[in-house]
């Protein structure tokens, strides 16, 4: 079983990298996903871990991914919201796999998933 | 709400909007009188004590978008619908503190859920806010304190980088499964 005794030595593994991290992030991507009463009902947690999962994967490290209280639309909950740009995108009735199809084509290709924005639903 | 887990998740998400430092959330379950109890305190702004008295009406929000909060409701409800009880505690400037129990096999009782994930995004995704997860099942009990993993990371290694959640997922993971194996 893990115990903080592994986090000790994760620790000094990390120190003794060069953490190229700052270098990469030129233009951030933020995203915030609603994680309110609604949001969490309607499932943004599983949103929310796909998000960060993908992020992990690619070894995205100029993306920001955080989460808000309620965006005000309850009944298109999931909702994420993505800043790249200089624009908001706002995404409803996420899932999780909607959320890896965003991090995809949008975050990393740059092509906006228009069939999941607001305007369209 | 399917899960207890995702009721714990709203009511957390409750206290770190007051402006809590420390959040402290205490699962426990004693299996031969067949009850859990969840409780949930923070050192959050607190509400006086008309608010208190209205706080678990569904038509009661500080929200001023709309009228409707429903995160204490709902987690009063999971209890008092599964053979349980609901209290909450508070004072202005001091803090909050929220408890369910449940009768663990009334037909009503909703899983405890995805627990694991719940307490690894709260500590992740709530950098500002210290938190302290105890668990226990009169036996077994295990803590997870966000100060102390802090002291081992120093400050230059935030709990939120992508090989301390790795980490972290695991560890919470595994010791929740050795404490109530799947029981809850």
């Amino acid at each position: 079983m893990k115990s903080l005794e592994e986090l000790r030595a994760l620790r000094e593994k990390m120190k003794s990298q060069t953490d190229n991290r700052s270098v990469a992030g030129s233009e951030e991507t933020v995203i915030k996903v609603g994680m309110a009463t609604c949001g969490i009902a309607a499932g943004a947690r599983p949103v929310l871990d796909a998000l960060l999962d993908e992020a992990d994967k690619r070894h995205l490290h100029n993306v920001s991914i955080s989460q808000t209280g309620c965006i005000g639309m309850c009944r298109l909950e999931p909702i994420v919201e993505v800043f790249k740009d200089g624009q908001k995108f706002t995404y409803v009735h996420m899932t999780a796999d909607k959320a890896r199809k965003v991090m995809n084509d949008h975050v990393v290709n740059g092509n906006p998933c228009q069939e999941y924005l607001i305007s369209e639903n | 709400m399917r899960e207890l887990a995702l009721n714990i998740l709203d009511i957390a998400e409750n206290s770190v909007s007051a402006g809590a430092t420390l959040i402290e959330i205490e699962v426990r379950a004693d299996f031969e009188k067949d009850e859990m109890s969840i409780t949930i305190g923070d050192d959050g702004c607190g509400m006086d004590e008309e608010m208190l008295q209205r706080v678990t009406d569904p038509f009661t929000t500080t929200r001023t978008t709309r009228k409707v909060g429903m995160g204490l409701p709902l987690f009063k409800y999971s209890a008092e619908s599964a053979g349980g009880s609901f209290q909450i505690r508070s004072e202005k400037g001091k803090g909050t503190q929220v408890c369910a129990t449940y009768r663990i096999s009334h037909v009503d009782r909703m899983p405890l859920g995805d627990y694991g994930g719940v307490v690894l995004q709260l500590v992740t995704m709530n950098p500002q806010v210290n938190f302290r997860f105890i668990a226990g099942d009169g036996e077994r009990s295990g803590t997870l304190d966000t100060r102390e993993l802090r002291e081992v990371l120093g400050e230059d290694i935030p709990l939120n980088s992508v090989e301390v959640r790795a980490f972290l997922k695991e560890y919470i993971q595994e010791n929740l499964v050795d404490i109530f194996g799947g029981r809850l």
